[in-house]
């Protein structure tokens, strides 16, 4: 089932085109990873999505309807962002930080469901043992999960993340990738992720997009997209790309001078 | 451990978060509770101190005789002193501490930038110009008595329209805003100076009284306008309390949780520019309060709005009434200008609350 259609979107920056003739459909449990060069556009297309910037032309629509035509509350009650850092100035808890995901669901006071809510999320991507701690004393791995926490108690369909791996070492990028995938699995979900690790992208992602300029360069599944000739093309890398049980396997060779 | 043992383990964490959790607004509630009894304390023995000493006992039965008249035996001049003079100046300390503590927070929270107060826009340069105006060449858009203080409101807005404007016209980014209000904060400092220039000494020495802020000029008249804009505006900043923590997430987070930052930013600038505005044309510019108090109510109970707003707001009142005793008591008989006293008292237990914070910030 289509649950997001991306259609002809352009945007540009005072002229400067960042994204040309974007088209992308998006399934329920699928998980969709954006791969490209720094400047391709990738974070736009996000913010864009989620209408935190507005393209210029084009239409996305969830769930068949347009969503410059929704209220921001709606469409926050639809869509979950995660954002690649964290940009808090003063002091709040990681409880305060997930119960803000409540936001498009509450009133003034927060309820005991909310309450709830949250502590089934902390729960589920075991971050209770530091839930009162400031958000701002955490180690990047940990801001993560706090910010995915955030967006699933927004409880969203779909659910945009921005390199959620890009701070975080080895173990934390595999942890926290395992908790988007079963996410999606189990909960339904559609997401998009742009990221730049090509390994983590074949081995998690259902599809991928390859972006280059602001344009989709191409799209498709894990070895039809990540091959040698594409991947020169787009980064001016030469790779070589083995077969690691069942999904291919990029490495880096040399730049192409 | 087996599974079973497990879940068991994971239910109790689950309420233990709950409980510290819940201990933790517990907190909140006391720090403003404790707050309340101690500007009640405070009203209660400010007005006990003064240059003519009256005994507790008269300075009570002189308060309680306006609401019972018939049951007392009151000196006049102890009415005079008492009720028009000494209350209405504490009630003054209060709400202007109020006022300027809750915009200091507000500003903080909405441009995301713990240096912002309530003069960082401007605002109190503005009406120092305005009240310049009044004074040197007695000018103004009001008569009589209103004269400073209608000059002042009226100067003071104009910053904050300026910022508005611009924000409207351009995004309105933090950034923005904060540059343009040092950029008003300048051009009304020059304007200051340059009417000074032309002034007559004994002018330009009221206009710098007038700049330092001070509660020597409170009555019951003046209290009421005051307080209405309070009533007005805080109530609504506070049912914005979830939009404002939301934004300290940043603008894309909180656009994504469903709030309209630009909107909210211009409104809740408006109305702290009012809030500002309707407290400085009467005091002139109380410094300090309105960037100090929300850092340590702040520091207390920590960042959520729901409660900050009105916890600052009463550190603010408490400070100012603090302060203000205090500049009437030091060199008693002489009343020093309130707004130096909260630099002088404020700074220093600023620093020490920064000092022993372990934390590089709260």
């Amino acid at each position: 089932m289509v649950k997001l259609k991306v259609k002809d979107v352009e945007f540009s920056y005072a002229s400067v085109p960042i994204l040309k003739d974007v088209c992308i459909e998006l399934a329920t449990s699928e998980m969709l990873s954006v791969v490209g060069p720094n400047g391709a556009g990738k974070s736009t297309l996000l913010r864009c999505i989620d209408r935190i910037l507005k393209p210029q032309r084009g239409s996305i629509l969830l769930d068949e309807r347009e969503i410059k035509e929704m209220s921001r509350m709606e469409l926050a009650k639809k869509m979950g962002y995660i954002p690649q850092s964290s940009a808090q100035v003063f002091p709040a808890t990681v409880f305060d930080t997930v119960l803000m995901g409540r936001r498009p669901h509450v009133g003034w006071r927060s309820s005991e469901k909310d309450m709830k809510k949250v502590l089934e999320t902390l729960q589920m991507l075991n971050i209770k043992s530091f839930a009162m701690r400031d958000i701002n004393e955490l180690s990047g791995g940990q801001q993560q999960k706090v910010f995915i926490a955030r967006a699933l108690t927004q409880e969203p369909d779909v659910l945009l993340l921005d390199e959620p791996t890009s701070n975080l070492d080895i173990k934390h990028q595999l942890e926290v990738m395992d908790i988007i995938k079963n996410i999606v699995r189990e909960k339904g979900i559609a997401a998009i992720m742009a990221i730049h690790d090509l390994n983590l992208a074949s081995r998690y992602a259902d599809r991928i997009i390859m972006m280059n300029g602001g344009e989709i360069f191409d799209a498709g599944d894990a070895a039809s997209v990540l091959t040698p000739e594409n991947i020169k093309h787009v980064y001016d890398v030469e790779v070589e790309v083995p077969n690691h049980s069942g999904r291919p396997y990029i490495v880096p060779i040399r730049p192409v001078r | 451990m087996s599974a079973v043992e497990k879940v068991v383990e994971s239910t109790e964490t689950g309420s233990k978060v709950e409980e510290d959790y819940k201990r933790f607004i517990g907190r909140k509630i006391f720090f403003i509770t404790f707050l309340l009894f101690l500007i009640v304390l405070l009203l209660g023995i400010g007005v006990t101190l003064g240059p003519i000493k009256y005994s507790i006992l008269e300075v009570y039965t002189t308060i309680l005789h306006r609401f019972f008249p018939n049951h007392f035996d009151v000196p006049a001049l102890a009415t005079t002193i008492i009720w028009n003079i000494r209350l209405p100046r504490i009630l003054f300390g209060i709400v202007a501490g109020v006022g300027l503590a809750i915009a200091g927070c507000v500003l903080q929270g909405i441009l995301r930038n713990p240096l912002a107060s309530p003069y960082t826009l401007g605002i109190a340069h503005g009406a120092g110009f305005g009240a310049s105006i009044a004074i040197i060449f007695g000018a103004g858009f009001a008569g009589g008595q209103y004269l400073i203080i209608g000059n002042a409101f009226i100067f003071s807005l104009i910053p904050a329209f300026f910022i508005f404007g611009l924000a409207l016209y351009k995004r309105a980014t933090p950034e923005t805003m904060i540059l343009a209000g040092i950029a008003m904060m300048y051009l009304f400092s020059a304007a200051i100076t340059l009417v000074q220039y032309f002034a007559a000494p004994e002018a330009v020495k009221a206009v710098v009284f007038w700049m330092v802020g001070d509660l020597g000029r409170a009555a019951w008249s003046k209290l009421s306008p005051m307080s209405i804009v309070l009533a007005c505006c805080i109530p609504i900043v506070i049912l914005k309390a979830w939009d404002l923590n939301v934004m300290s997430a940043g603008d894309e987070s909180a656009k994504s949780l469903g709030v309209n930052v630009e909107r909210i930013r211009i409104f809740v600038l408006m109305l702290a520019s009012l809030l500002i505005s309707a407290i400085v044309c009467f005091t002139g510019a109380i410094g300090f309060i309105g960037l100090v108090a929300p850092h340590i109510a702040r520091m207390v109970i920590g960042g959520d709005n729901r409660f900050l707003i009105p916890a600052s707001g009463l550190v603010g009142a408490v400070m100012l009434v603090v302060a203000d005793i205090a500049a009437m008591q030091i060199m008693a008989p002489v009343i020093l200008p309130v707004g130096v006293l909260t630099a002088f008292m404020g700074v220093p237990l600023f620093i020490y609350l920064i000092i022993r914070r372990k934390r590089e910030f709260w």
